[in-house]
């Protein structure tokens, strides 16, 4: 299906436009993710920070924070996870519409980071929904979170819109719908998406 | 400024009944406190609060400090018979102190500029007797502490306008910063663990292994 690159700028060259409709369609969604405005710590000062005009996420087509999950595609997990604010997350998730995206900001996200050994912290939001881009750091510069956010363009663009690696949102089968974690007497229940999160296997 | 022990005379003179012990702090800051008895803890309150010298009217922080069981050891001089004769031989006794849980309040005078003055409350111990009295008819401010030091340490004050749980879910059923609470073991995974979190992280692997085996 793939236009062979040197063909194509060849007849670019003649003043022909090749494309696919493969790239048209990740073209345009790579470059209109609109984030959700939603902060969590800490690292939601760096996100804001990164919106305005020093460093200006609109170049890459996400100055848009939608104050809806209706309406984002991207959901920036900035900063801790508590326990009690998890379900929560994973709600707002589960109301946004497909294609979304997640990125885990900072190390609090990704992991627990310093507070991960405590009572009252989720170890890392990846243990309840998919996660696209894991950025670490405490918090991540805005760089760092340019630099995630075009790991995630990278990511759209690759995309297959058939076949077996396509994304979530093309496969009528996949699973759409996380299940929400309830307030446990001790802990959240369950404590982990065994559907999402797999214990990585340790190389010894 | 006034003395912890003036302070103490002052409620003494005021309450005559009361029970108010001063606890002395031997490091260098020298941060005496006042430990109020259960009965008169909020008249006392309202006393500090109140009194035209002393006007203590904001209480800054509160706090909970959990105090486990604890064992002694003393000397005690016993008559024994040695060799016939008796004799006085010493003896080390172990004794078992109970633990209680105690809220440390600190108070300020915004009007005298004076403080903190420390007040204490303790329980009677900290498994089923755990009330005191609440000092948020006193100070206002106390209200969410209270609730903070309820949901972590367990404390059930009396008197408390809205005693519910501040930080952690009201399901919740542990009290985190007690020595002796048990976190969820979830070590299954640990990518570099050290220490106290390795030997956790191994009870899980020996347990998997065991599993697989």
């Amino acid at each position: 299906m793939a236009v062979d690159e040197n063909l194509k700028i060849e007849l670019g060259k003649q003043g022909v436009f090749v494309t696919t409709i493969q790239e048209l369609y990740n073209w345009g969604r790579k470059n209109s993710v609109w984030p959700m405005q939603f902060g969590l710590a800490c690292c939601a000062i760096e996100m804001i920070a990164t919106t305005m005009a020093r460093y200006d996420l609109a170049r890459f087509g996400a100055e848009v924070f939608r104050p809806s999950p209706r309406q984002a595609d991207l959901m920036i997990i900035s900063g801790t996870v508590t326990k009690k604010m998890a379900p929560q997350v994973v709600r707002l998730y589960n109301q946004m519409a497909e294609p979304r995206y997640v990125i885990a900001m900072g190390a609090c996200a990704i992991s627990g980071g310093p507070f991960k050994q405590g009572y009252n912290v989720l170890k890392g939001i990846d243990r309840y929904i998919p996660v696209d881009v894991h950025i670490p750091g405490c918090p991540p510069r805005p760089e760092a979170l340019i630099q995630a956010f075009m790991t995630l363009q990278k990511k759209i663009d690759q995309h297959h819109l058939t076949g077996e690696g396509r994304p979530r949102y093309l496969d009528a089968e996949a699973q759409g719908e996380f299940p929400v974690p309830e307030f446990g007497a001790h802990d959240l229940e369950p404590a982990r998406n065994k559907g999402v999160w797999v214990l990585p296997e340790e190389i010894r | 400024m006034k003395t912890v022990e003036e302070i103490q005379a002052a409620i003494l003179a005021a309450f005559p009944a009361a029970e108010v012990a001063i606890e002395l702090n031997s490091s260098p800051s020298a941060q005496h406190s006042l430990r109020l008895g259960h009965a008169h803890a909020v008249a006392i309150a309202t006393f500090l609060r109140d009194d035209a010298a002393l006007q203590f009217d904001y209480c800054s922080n509160v706090t909970g400090v959990d105090w486990l069981d604890r064992e002694v050891s003393e000397k005690v001089k016993v008559k024994k018979i040695v060799d016939g004769a008796e004799q006085e031989v010493e003896e080390t006794v172990k004794r078992t102190v109970p633990g209680y849980l105690e809220a440390v309040y600190h108070l300020f005078s915004t009007v005298h500029r004076t403080g903190p003055l420390v007040i204490r409350m303790k329980t009677a111990n900290r498994v089923d007797q755990v009330a005191m009295p609440s000092l948020v008819p006193v100070w206002r401010s106390c209200e969410f502490q209270e609730r903070e030091v309820f949901d972590l340490y367990g404390i059930q004050f009396t008197g408390h306008p809205d005693l519910r749980r501040l930080l952690m879910w009201d399901e919740f059923k542990d009290h985190p910063m007690r020595r002796d609470y048990v976190e969820p073991d979830d070590y299954e995974y640990e990518p570099t663990p050290h220490d106290h979190v390795q030997a956790r992280a191994d009870a899980h692997k020996t347990a998997a292994e065991k599993g697989a085996a």
